[in-house]
């Protein structure tokens, strides 16, 4: 005995204590919420889907190709925006307006601005265009002024003096990051492909509107086709994109989408900014103060009745969420780590997870939600599989990379003991990391019909009531960025240093 | 008369740490000094103040050679001209090397021994290949002063001789910190020791020994 001080068998350290509060919230949370399968044959309707993966039917090609040229020409027009503009503002990204323009900028999901943008432009192309370059450009100032400020300044420093600041610039600190800058910029092109193939949901001609249409007509082969030449396409980007052929590519793009575009009517334009998104009852106000009364009725409804539950679903189906990808993460990243597998081992499954990841979560959750009617169910189970893949792959290559002792032990022993434990902070970096682009995704999902925060918005801009939509927008915005600074908060509490390129 | 420097009671920091206190130093235009010091003395504090007050009449060798590394040995020893030319030339040489910088550049490349490597990725190249680009980028600045932070500590003795006497000739003023004691007074003309924070010896090198400078390497 230990003259009576009391030894604690778990030393709790915070990134435990955190990771069982997190559970426990996440716990009760999956008890309130509403999970339920309600269609009549799930199971029926589950085979039939399998069965159409398994036999893909390529018939239709020149509507897959022409469904996936549509994909690639938005994906890299928003993301040579994204990526240019997104370079500019990262030279001046030191200045408060800037960074701060760029959070909430970067707050608010590329569908939300894609269905602002088609209240006034319609299916034009720039609907598409915007609604990825505008975000794309606030995350990559953000990213891009992270990675510039990595440069050594002592090359810098042994410039002569009255060097011009932009020569000095190109010749000391923009080769330094080079290597850096172009890798994040392919991965937000990555992410690009996704963004676009999901604007098709909203009536872009891209992936996700001929998948809607395909699974409307239950042509489950013709979409599993659609699928595998846009998991191929990811896949075998690295021998497509080069360096080189981006400047065609962009220009092709350009060409493809010009058809599309008609005359846009700045008619519209000016209405949807001047009048349309002006809440209700001070549009519609005489003089004076008369219409206070109304604004106060116009928003105890819209923030009481719809916002307040919009809120409390979209938190929940969040936090369940984010603990379902954590743990999904924590059981796929032994597949792609060297430790665990042989050589093809880790190739399949990079395979499985490069699908996992490259099937945006919206496209997983619809294709759940056909499958098993509307619930939180599809939602999270999506959400878990698309960001459980990301945080295990991101998990995997920093586990394959750490030097373990000789003596090593193996399977469960090496995973429980040796993996786990020195992965563990950095697994949490990762996770977090995430937490705000799950919220706004699961905000997004409500477009699909469950009621989150999207269902909310997206109804309002049915009825056509664009006020209200604009403020719920800038309500979910808001909450995104307090998750952010939450989520920094954690982080730092847990002394966690996040690698730039996660998200 | 007016000297290219002038010290008078101050205080050098380091990373907000006093290294060097209350140091006053006179330094005249024409002289070539060896800075000699054990590690930590305070020579790169004393040679980083001395650049800072004088940046626009001198080239400097860092220690840490500060390369581009992703840059060949061309654009880096180019850098030294960066502010003699306008932007849009500098961006032009950059992307497409024009003939006129390669013929200036290299035959000084050739006579640091570096000729074949004009092109080459500094990433690439070994210690005392990319100390000899260092050097090479504060010859091309062509000013009157140079400082330099162990310039040779890399080179072997032949190779470092020759760049010894090369930096010399080509500039009017020369303040070096050393590690080589031989080869600080075979070239230089005025020893300064630095030890305990402070000057312990500042003389012409025909009055100074080797032995004479034993006690600044002692603990």
């Amino acid at each position: 005995m230990l003259t009576g001080s009391h030894i604690s068998l778990y030393p709790r350290s915070r990134a435990v204590k955190i990771s069982l509060i997190f559970v426990v919230i996440a716990f009760f949370c999956l008890l309130v919420s509403d999970v339920s399968v309600s269609t009549l044959h799930p199971w029926l309707e589950m085979g039939r889907f399998a069965y159409g993966m398994i036999t893909p039917d390529f018939s239709d090609y020149s509507d897959i190709g022409f469904a996936l040229l549509q994909t690639l020409a938005f994906a890299f027009t928003g993301v040579t925006l994204g990526a240019l503009v997104g370079f500019l503002l990262a030279l001046v990204f030191e200045y408060r307006l800037v960074h701060v323009s760029c959070a909430v900028l970067r707050s608010v999901h590329e569908l939300f601005w894609a269905l602002i943008f088609l209240q006034f432009f319609g299916l034009h192309p720039l609907t598409g265009v915007l609604a990825i370059g505008i975000p794309f450009s606030a995350i990559c100032a953000k990213v891009y002024a992270e990675i510039l400020e990595e440069a050594d300044s002592a090359p810098y420093d042994a410039l002569p003096k009255n060097s011009s600041r932009v020569a000095s610039f190109f010749y000391t600190r923009l080769p330094q990051v080079w290597p850096h800058l172009k890798s994040y910029t392919l991965y937000r092109l990555e992410c690009g492909l996704r963004t676009s193939a999901v604007l098709g949901f909203i009536g872009l001609p891209t992936l996700g509107f001929y998948l809607e249409v395909f699974f409307k007509q239950g042509l489950y082969s013709q979409a599993a086709a659609l699928l595998i030449t846009f998991y191929l396409l990811i896949a075998s980007m690295r021998w497509w994109l080069r360096p080189r052929l981006l400047i065609v590519y962009f220009f092709a793009s350009i060409y493809l989408l010009l058809p599309e575009a008609v005359d846009i009517d700045m008619a519209n334009v000016r209405r949807f900014f001047t009048e349309d998104i002006i809440p209700y009852p001070i549009r519609m106000a005489g003089d004076g103060f008369d219409f206070i009364p109304g604004l106060i009725d116009w928003l105890y409804e819209l923030l009481w009745v719809q916002a307040s539950d919009g809120i409390i679903q979209t938190l929940i189906l969040t936090q369940v969420s984010l603990v379902l990808s954590g743990m999904l993460a924590l059981v796929l990243f032994p597949l792609v780590t060297l430790h665990f597998q042989g050589v093809i081992g880790q190739r399949l499954g990079h395979g499985l997870l490069v699908i996992l990841r490259s099937t945006p979560e919206y496209l997983l959750a619809y294709i759940f939600l056909q499958l098993w009617g509307p619930s939180m169910l599809p939602a999270m189970i999506a959400l878990m599989l698309h960001n459980g893949a990301i945080i295990g792959h991101l998990c995997g290559r920093y586990a394959s990379e750490l030097a373990l002792p000789d003596f090593s032990t193996r399977g469960v022993n090496l995973f429980a003991w040796e993996i786990v434990p020195r992965i563990y902070p950095q697994f949490l970096a990762f996770l977090f990391y995430r937490w705000e682009i799950i919220f706004r995704e699961t905000a997004i999902l409500g477009m699909l019909g469950i009621y989150t925060l999207g269902f909310y918005v997206d109804s309002a801009f049915e009825e056509i009531r664009y006020d209200r939509a604009m403020l719920l927008i800038i309500i979910t915005a808001i909450i995104n960025i307090g998750i952010d600074s939450l989520s920094r908060r954690i982080r730092r509490y847990l002394r966690l240093k996040t690698a730039v390129q996660c998200g | 008369m007016s000297f290219a420097f002038e010290i008078i009671s101050a205080n050098l920091r380091y990373r907000d740490v006093d290294v060097l206190s209350d140091i006053s130093l006179f330094i005249n235009a024409g002289e070539h000094i060896a800075l000699l010091g054990k590690s930590g003395a305070g020579k790169s504090t004393l040679l980083n103040h001395l650049y800072q007050r004088q940046r626009a009449h001198t080239a400097m060798v860092p220690q840490d050679v500060a390369l581009v590394e992703a840059l060949s040995v061309f654009h880096n020893v180019y850098m030294g001209q960066l502010n003699q030319h306008r932007t849009i030339y500098n961006l032009l040489n950059l992307f497409w090397p024009q003939k006129a910088e390669i013929e200036k550049i290299h035959p000084l490349l050739e006579e640091l021994e570096l000729g074949d490597s004009l092109f080459t990725c500094t990433g690439e190249l070994s210690g005392g290949q990319k100390q000899r680009v260092a050097i090479a980028r504060a010859l091309f600045q062509k000013n009157h002063m140079l400082l330099g932070d162990e310039p040779i500590s890399a080179l072997d003795n032949v190779l470092a001789r020759k760049v010894m006497k090369i930096l010399h000739q080509q500039h009017d003023t020369v303040i070096l910190a050393m590690h080589d004691v031989e080869m600080a007074l075979c070239f230089a003309d005025r020893i300064i020791g630095i030890k305990d924070g402070a000057i312990a010896i500042d003389r012409p090198a025909e009055n100074v020994t080797a032995d004479d400078l034993m006690f600044l390497y002692e603990s």
